[in-house]
């Protein structure tokens, strides 16, 4: 597999996207969305920047498969400190200690 | 050299390839690889402290709110603007020092340090602030203990300042951890600029510069987490509050 050079239009888009998407979560925060929308609203935004850098700035998308595993299993074994972390924080109190 | 090696080995190889790989393009790979594992400690890393700040934010709403709305959001978004544009500048140095443009690679990697250098030092700025008001967690500052002015905090009554004070423990690791990140990569960067100053680098030979982008553009990453998080989700209740 030959190295897969991203012409720098593709880094400016990317760029110019990451600037909107600062602007558009700056924004948003002052609206009040009910319930956990402005976390998840937020979240998301962060999610699809952070998916841009790795995809473009870090090549990922050029990559040999390996890299990606990498980064899902980088990913998957965060999943599993939240999950069961919270897990235990958000259940606290539902039985009385005896 | 037995003959059997000399035909694995690639033929005049190039000067900085590893004997134990056959060839430049599976020296890049197996570097680019390296760098994903340690990214990936990395993100584990980071990971337990943004699993903190979850669980205490869960815990700590109010407190939490009034924390986050004073921190200067203004700052914060300058110093996200600016982290985005040195990833911009950092993956331009990788283009140049692929297609051989060694003086633009320069260029670009000067103003990726730039940029990180303005980053520190707005926030110095932020953390001086913090100073200033006494906002900065325990005794970590001889003689200027935690001590919040809850009138300017404005903090709902019957919501306690020790959980303010959690926050700024955990914004000032966090930030912290990320601001040594950051100082860490400008270090790097002076390396890789002396080495492209020398003229180390080539298309047939940038890892380096790589795999350094890849670190760079990580710290990115926890920013861009950290500036939502931890400037952003207490501003909409701002309204609701005393």
């Amino acid at each position: 597999m030959s190295e897969h050079i991203v012409h720098p239009r593709v880094y400016l888009v990317v760029f110019l996207a990451l600037l909107v998407g600062t602007g558009l979560t700056a924004w948003v925060a002052f609206f009040d969305f009910p319930g956990p929308l402005n976390a998840v609203i937020a979240l998301t935004i962060a999610v699809v920047k952070a998916t841009l850098v790795i995809m473009y700035f870090m090549h990922v998308r050029y990559s040999s498969r390996l890299v990606a595993l990498m980064i899902a299993s980088a990913l998957f074994w965060m999943a599993i400190l939240f999950a069961l972390t919270i897990s235990d924080y958000s259940t606290r109190g539902w039985l009385p200690l005896t | 050299m037995p003959e059997g090696l000399a035909t694995t080995h690639e033929q005049a190889a190039h000067g900085a390839l590893q004997h134990h790989f056959e060839n430049m393009e599976q020296q890049r790979e197996a570097d680019t690889l390296g760098m994903w594992v340690f990214l990936v400690t990395e993100i584990m890393f980071f990971g337990g402290m943004f699993l903190a700040y979850t669980l205490y934010r869960y815990k700590y709403p109010e407190a939490f709110a009034a924390a986050s709305n004073h921190l200067d959001i203004k700052l914060g978004a300058t110093n996200t603007v600016v982290l985005i544009f040195s990833s911009f500048t950092m993956a331009m140095a990788v283009y140049s020092t692929q297609v051989g443009k060694r003086r633009n690679s320069i260029v670009f990697l000067i103003l990726t340090m730039m940029l990180g250098l303005t980053f520190l030092v707005i926030k110095a700025v932020e953390y001086h602030d913090k100073y200033v008001s006494n906002l900065i967690p325990g005794t970590l500052i001889p003689g200027h203990p935690f001590n919040p002015n809850v009138h300017e905090l404005h903090l709902p009554p019957g919501v306690s300042t020790g959980h303010v004070e959690m926050f700024y423990w955990i914004y000032f690791a966090m930030t912290g951890m990320h601001a040594l990140h950051m100082i860490i990569g400008i270090g790097v960067l002076t390396v890789i600029l002396i080495l492209a100053w020398r003229g180390r680098f080539s298309p047939e030979y940038h890892a380096p510069v790589e795999i350094t982008g890849l670190y760079w553009h990580f710290v990115d990453i926890v920013w861009i987490f950290l500036f939502p998080l931890l400037y952003l989700l207490g501003r909409h209740m701002e309204g609701h509050m005393g």
